[in-house]
């Protein structure tokens, strides 16, 4: 017994050296670097499912920090953007968050691109007090503690809220278009599209319309026939289509070629240069949606936006991109009011931002952290977009 | 004897040893939050790598839905403790023993297939577990359950994944597990020797599905939210991987392989697409120059070692 | 009824490109023994093929098809000799996990490539609707291409199984490896050209999909994989015309339970069918149960 035990402590030092070793090896922050260069993490979805928003927010805020960077910097420093991939998970999202505040010290983190990534990263954000904005996490919830109402205090968003959206949709419908019964055709899997329908019900009812089917297709289905096919049978005056869309271009132009006239509405997911691409320009007449800007505004920060995205990346930039470039912005924005680059007084100062020009209007945070802005609905005609009406600012 | 005993406690306090130390330097700030989340991932993976080699390794039933337990596992425990307000022990516990019973009502009908049938078989459970999830309101649908208290931590981690190495280890050097081992070896003969083949066969798959219960409620518990998206095939895949890279019937090729595949997976963060290309090589790569992966069916023991050095020391004295 | 008819035919245009998919992944199980996860990616490479054939190059549809099926012919050839060769004969499960690696693979090389955006594919040919039964029932142009060339393909497979010496050769690999071998059958040559044809068929549903659909992307290729897979486990795994019958069957599935049903529980039925079925008739619709000798 006294001989095996011999071995123990050295068992034991041989451990403790270990991980000593593997704990202190990347332990050592690079301290010189760390003081004149601005850390900013970007969190997004590179890879899965929803790559390519997160992909579009990513180069968008890429762009607006390396303008910056060009521009002098920031409170006389660089601003290094850490990028990190979620895979489109919540959580390698919690994981990443963590490495980026834990590991890398960053200041305020940008991303990620939809709610449940979101709300798993703030987890992380709010522990450690480092502030968190993302783009385009549009669900009630990612700002305000659905358990106890209490604001997230690290937490603000670029985009406004699906409730908010719904509701402008279902006004513009039930008043503006006149309808009197409306078809619900949501993608059952996203948070976005169902508290964009919720909403929209809501307001409709309210102004005496009435919902008279509610069908649900699968993100990245291919075909969409099925449900049109029943969809085409009860005739209704618009069908709300609230989805992003790679899905919603399908859907319009499969329902045109069975023959479906009706108005089709839908929310900031239909705002994509690709739309006309997928869906045809022909398809693309009789169809209303609510965007954050539209891209024939003569306004110098829009046109000087799309001109710089599509320098950098050959594409024209969609709703996710100008969304990622405001949230960009809005950080700047807060470090130059603090300034200073420390995460506290940035949350102090993001939760104060007043009429922060940005692409998609000029915005101001409110109590719950949502951005005050205005609204534009676009109409298409031919694929060309119109602005049909702008809500400003409530 | 009295080796066995002494053999035992040297490495009852070795993990003791470990243990404390890996807690103090977490509770001394050497270990910062990124090493703990990824330790605890570590964890969790042993105890899903560890509970499919039962399944996959030793019975040699083909199975490649084992998300599908450790989703039931994550949803009933956030239930128990996020829903209910009821203790973590007790959730961890209904999250396995609910993860084992649906291990055993997929198991009765399905273990009557054989290799590849019996492998879609469970991929197809899985995937319907997880839509069942996707259309329950109850648990928030598409958008998963989130608020989940975060009671997951080094300790739960390390003595749940120790517990689970002990009793599949010991469970597959009893009877029941040499039947199992049986079973894989030629299912006929075991039959004919009078195992009965789908009794042992629902057992061991009842037992992995109660440990990747285990493993879900461990995970719900570490990241705050969870979503039906984060129990689909790939990462039954995931799992699977680990097991054939330690080695298919080698439990501590499966704890090492999960402790380096999340290792290799944390390293490889900064590259995004590029890290799922290298990740996929590396696998490719491995599978070719070792099929039987990195232990094969052999284990890694300390008893081996203590055992020479007792003979040894026997041959001194005398 | 006209409800259920045009449900009808959207089921079968999504059948037959399920068919197709399915079509390879039973010939190379039929001849391997096994599941090869990656083919669905391979369907990804031929649409992204025969969008840049049609966009970059500015081929006509005949030339973009062929392109696209040459382009996949050589990945899933290639494949077959760097990742699946070495492993013939080992454990099953080991190369079950090189197919997922490869599929891992060619999805995130696609993603860097590609970038993960959805692309349009170009109208190679314009859309037209034909009214049949004077309105009754409405087919497009799209929907005649595909079925017309998944029909043309799948007895074009037939003939080359059935009529020609390396048919021949592929039922011999296919029924006992080693006795082939002996009556001096090429297992090798063999065993890659099954991948080829099962690539190009493949590749043939990338570039209708992307026809009729119009849209693709990098990872376009998991669920059609995944529901091909089941499609060829329904028919019975390794039979040329269970393929083709569980392909169509699952297309029509798919369309009934979205059109009366809800489309969430698409892919739970479809799963949920498959194991009736496999736990009813293990061997799948037209497999036969052999007993398993001592």
């Amino acid at each position: 017994m006294k001989k095996s035990l011999k071995y123990l402590p050295l068992f034991l030092c041989i451990v403790l050296v270990f991980s000593l070793l593997s704990g202190c090896s990347k332990n050592t922050p690079s301290t010189s670097s760390a003081n004149d260069k601005i850390k900013v993490g970007a969190l997004f979805e590179l890879t899965g499912q929803v790559a390519s928003y997160g992909t579009s927010e990513y180069n968008a805020v890429k762009l607006y920090i390396d303008d910056v960077n060009k521009n002098g910097g920031l409170l006389g420093k660089q601003i290094e953007l850490l990028k990190t991939d979620n895979k489109s998970a919540s959580d390698e999202s919690i994981n990443q968050a963590t490495k980026l505040i834990v590991q890398d010290k960053v200041v305020a983190i940008l991303g990620p691109a939809t709610t449940g990534a979101t709300k798993a990263a703030s987890s992380i954000a709010m522990d450690k007090k480092v502030p968190l904005i993302t783009p385009s996490g549009t669900s009630l919830d990612v700002t305000v503690d659905p358990n106890t109402n209490k604001v997230k205090s690290e937490i603000f968003r670029a985009c406004y809220t699906d409730p908010y959206q719904g509701k402008v949709m279902g006004e513009f419908a039930a008043k503006d278009l006149k309808a009197k019964n409306a078809i619900l055709y949501i993608d059952d899997k996203s948070d976005y599209s169902k508290g964009l329908a919720q909403s929209f019900k809501e307001q409709f009812e309210k102004l005496g319309g009435k919902i008279i089917d509610k069908e649900a297709y699968v993100a990245n289905d291919q075909d969409f026939k099925s449900a049109l096919t029943k969809i085409k049978g009860l005739n209704a005056d618009v069908i709300f289509v609230p989805g992003y869309y790679q899905d919603t271009a399908k859907i319009v132009r499969q329902a045109r070629e069975m023959g479906i006239n009706t108005p089709f509405l839908g929310g900031d997911g239909w705002d994509s240069p690709d739309l006309v691409k997928i869906a045809g320009a022909s398809a693309l007449n009789n169809v209303y949606y609510s965007n954050h800007f539209i891209s024939s505004d003569p306004d110098k920060t829009v046109q000087d936006f799309i001109q710089k995205y599509k320098a950098a990346y050959g594409v024209e930039p969609d709703a996710f991109a100008a969304l990622g470039y405001d949230s960009a912005g809005m950080l700047v924005q807060a470090i130059k009011n603090a300034n200073s680059a420390d995460p506290a007084k940035i949350t102090d100062a993001l939760s104060k931002l007043q009429n922060f020009k940005g692409v998609t209007g000029s915005i101001t945070i409110d109590k719950q952290h949502n951005p005050i802005k205005q609204t534009v609905i676009i109409e298409l005609k031919d694929g060309k977009q119109i602005l049909k009406k702008k809500i400003s600012a409530k | 004897m009295k080796q066995v005993l002494k053999n035992r406690l040297i490495i009852f306090a070795g993990l003791i040893a470990f243990y404390g130390i890996i807690q103090a330097l977490i509770s001394f700030n050497f270990l910062n939050d990124y090493y703990v989340v990824n330790i605890i991932l570590m964890g969790i993976n042993v105890i899903l790598a560890v509970s499919l080699n039962l399944i996959n390794g030793f019975t040699g039933q083909f199975s490649i839905g084992h998300a599908g337990f450790m989703a039931i596992g994550a949803y009933s425990s956030a239930i128990i403790t996020y829903k209910l307000g009821l203790p973590f022990p007790l959730a961890i516990l209904i999250g396995g023993i609910s993860a084992g019973i649906v291990g055993i009502l997929i198991g009765i009908p399905s273990l009557r297939l054989k290799g590849d049938y019996l492998a879609i078989t469970t991929l197809g459970f899985g995937e319907i577990i997880r839509v069942i999830f996707l259309n329950t309101e109850y648990v928030g649908g598409a958008s998963g359950l989130s608020g989940i208290p975060k009671y997951t931590n080094w300790t739960w981690v390390f003595w749940l994944s120790v517990i689970t190495v002990v009793l599949i280890r010991n469970f597959v050097n009893s009877s029941y597990g040499r039947c199992c081992i049986a079973i894989r070896e030629d299912e006929v003969a075991a039959e004919s020797m009078g195992i009965n083949t789908t009794n042992y066969k629902t057992l061991a798959f009842a037992l992995g599905a109660f440990f990747a219960g285990i493993g879900g409620s461990l995970y719900a518990h570490n990241f705050y939210i969870i979503q039906p998206e984060n129990f689909g095939f790939m990462k039954s895949f995931d799992i699977l991987t680990m097991v054939v890279l330690g080695g298919l019937g080698s439990i501590t090729g499966s704890v090492l392989s999960a402790i380096l595949l999340t290792f290799v997976y944390a390293v490889l963060q900064d590259y995004a697409a590029l890290r799922m290309v290298i990740y996929s090589l590396l696998l490719i790569i491995v599978m070719l120059f070792r099929p039987e992966g990195l232990m094969g069916t052999k284990e890694f023991s300390f008893k081996k070692l203590l055992n020479r050095r007792a003979a040894k020391n026997e041959l001194t004295v005398n | 009824m006209k409800t259920f008819i045009e449900q009808l035919i959207n089921g079968l245009s999504l059948g037959s490109i399920y068919a197709l998919i399915a079509l390879g992944y039973t010939m190379v199980y039929g001849i391997m023994k096994l599941i090869n996860f990656a083919h669905g990616d391979i369907y990804m490479v031929g649409a992204f093929t025969g969008f840049f054939a049609s966009t970059t190059l500015h081929l006509g549809f005949i030339p973009s098809l062929l392109l696209a099926m040459l382009v996949s012919t050589i990945f899933g050839v290639t494949i077959e000799r760097i990742a699946y060769r070495p492993l013939r004969g080992k454990s099953k499960i080991s190369i079950l996990i090189t197919a997922i690696g490869v599929s891992l693979f060619l999805e995130n090389s696609g993603i860097i490539l590609f970038t993960p955006r959805t692309r349009t594919y170009p109208q190679i040919f314009k859309q037209h609707v034909y009214s049949l039964l004077n309105g009754y029932v409405t087919i497009s142009n799209q929907q005649i291409v595909i079925f017309v060339v998944s029909i043309i393909m799948m007895v074009g497979l037939q003939f080359i199984i059935y009529k020609t010496k390396i048919g021949k050769a592929m039922r011999a690999v296919s029924l006992d490896p080693d006795a082939a071998k002996l009556m001096g059958v090429n297992v090798d040559n063999t065993v890659s050209f099954t991948f080829a044809i099962g690539s190009a068929l493949a590749a043939v549903a990338g570039v209708l999909v992307g026809i009729y659909y119009n849209s693709i992307d990098p990872l376009m290729g998991i669920m059609p994989g995944l529901k091909a897979f089941i499609a060829a486990v329904l028919g019975g795994i390794g039979i040329i015309p269970g393929a083709m019958v569980g392909g169509l069957l699952m297309g029509v599935i798919e369309a009934m339970v979205s059109g009366y049903g809800s489309s969430l529980y698409r892919d739970g039925v479809a799963f949920a069918l498959l194991i009736i079925i496999l736990i009813i008739k293990p061997a799948g619709l037209f497999g036969k149960n052999i007993r398993e000798k001592v």
